[in-house]
């Protein structure tokens, strides 16, 4: 087993010009995880590295990166999968670059809000009233959704986003469709006018991509599929019954 | 956390971007097919229209299919509508989720149902286009 392994990574700053890749030596050990490299350079080899991380264990959603050309939660991804090396880390995909590894995440703070990611009530219920029964079948039925760490690795692996940055993207839809598919929720219909749209899911052309980057195993191309189904449903029931209740 | 517009690097996405990776490329090539379905409709099209005008017509129309160029267009249309059904099957279990007697129908199984009616129906035109009738 070697002793180190290289880390290509990724410098901007924007006083300096456009990005460089630098290389490190690190320490090759059998359980290091690509941020252990990250954070071994941050404290002993060049203190100005700039990453963001935090929980360590695959939950925060903070420390996505592209780790050879894939998005990837670099706590959960490791050094040995790449040796001899070198690693190449990158700052994640689509998203505009702010220094170093750390990209700028409002685009999708500003639309996340926009699908009502919290169950929405007709009439807020009284505080003794408060508790919702639910079934382990009901619960199934939106429990892989609710897995969402808001990493954004779908979004840096979407050539539709990457092209049309007005996508609303999988994450979000993914999680409209969390709450659409919970029993306690009855907001459906006002998601409806934000994702039966063309610049949401309607923009989505299946290429999968975010599927297969989740870390979390929540199927984002899934929810979006579904919720085209839905929609086309709800429209065509809206011409056949233009009178019905929506 | 807002920085200033001017500050922030902004990769330009390539204009091969669907080259960089193998279900990119798939995914493209699944959109192009597209083009090859809507020309097997004018194909059918021109079948109805040289049908309908007498077999003089039809029988000009079965030369011009004859031509090596026409018969290579409609082998790569060919492939290219059965690229365009096998992943439009494929990707009716994500759409569809059937629940029956308290479970999930297997995503499997919904793939299956629609292949078999694909080969139903796909036997049933053949019989009728063999003389079935």
């Amino acid at each position: 087993m070697p002793d180190t392994i290289t880390l290509q990574v990724t410098r901007y700053r924007p006083e300096a010009g456009a990005p460089t890749l630098q290389e490190y030596q690190v320490p090759f050990r059998e359980e290091w995880a690509v941020l252990d490299g990250l954070n071994y350079i941050k404290d002993q080899i060049d203190g100005t590295l700039s990453f963001r991380w935090s929980c360590r264990m695959g939950i925060c959603g903070s420390c996505g990166m592209t780790v050879n050309g894939d998005p990837a939660l670099t706590c959960g991804t490791f050094l040995s999968d790449y040796a001899p090396g070198p690693v190449r880390v990158e700052p994640l995909a689509n998203f505009p670059v702010i220094r170093d590894l750390v990209v700028e995440i409002d685009d999708f703070m500003r639309k996340l809000p926009k699908v009502k990611p919290w169950l929405v009530r007709d009439e807020e219920p009284a505080v003794a009233d408060l508790e919702f029964l639910q079934t382990p079948a009901e619960l199934d039925a939106y429990k892989q959704f609710s897995m969402c760490i808001n990493c954004m690795l779908c979004y840096a692996a979407c050539p539709v986003y990457a092209i049309e940055p007005d996508f609303l993207g999988p994450a979000a839809i993914a999680l409209a469709q969390r709450y659409n598919l919970d029993s306690r929720d009855q907001g459906a219909h006002q998601r409806l006018d934000v994702l039966a749209t063309a610049d949401g899911v309607w923009a989505c052309t299946y290429v999968g991509e975010c599927t297969n980057a989740c870390p979390k195993g929540v199927d984002p191309a899934g929810a979006i599929q579904r919720y085209k189904l839905t929609a086309a449903t709800r429209t065509l029931r809206s011409f056949l019954l233009p009178r019905a209740a929506r | 956390m807002t920085t200033s517009d001017a500050r922030l690097y902004r990769p330009r996405a390539s204009r091969f971007w669907w080259l960089h990776r193998r279900s990119y490329l798939l995914f493209v090539l699944r959109e192009l097919s597209s083009v090859f379905v809507a020309w097997f409709v004018v194909y059918l099209l021109l079948l109805v229209t040289s049908v309908h005008r007498g077999s003089g017509s039809y029988q000009r129309f079965l030369e011009w299919s004859g031509l090596p160029w026409v018969l290579v267009l409609n082998i790569v249309a060919l492939a290219f509508v059965l690229l365009h059904a096998i992943t439009w099957f494929n990707l009716a279990p994500k759409a569809i989720v059937v629940r029956a007697a308290g479970r999930q129908v297997p995503p499997r199984s919904v793939a299956a149902a629609h292949f078999t009616a694909w080969a139903l129906a796909s036997a049933v035109v053949a019989w009728i286009v063999l003389g079935g009738l």
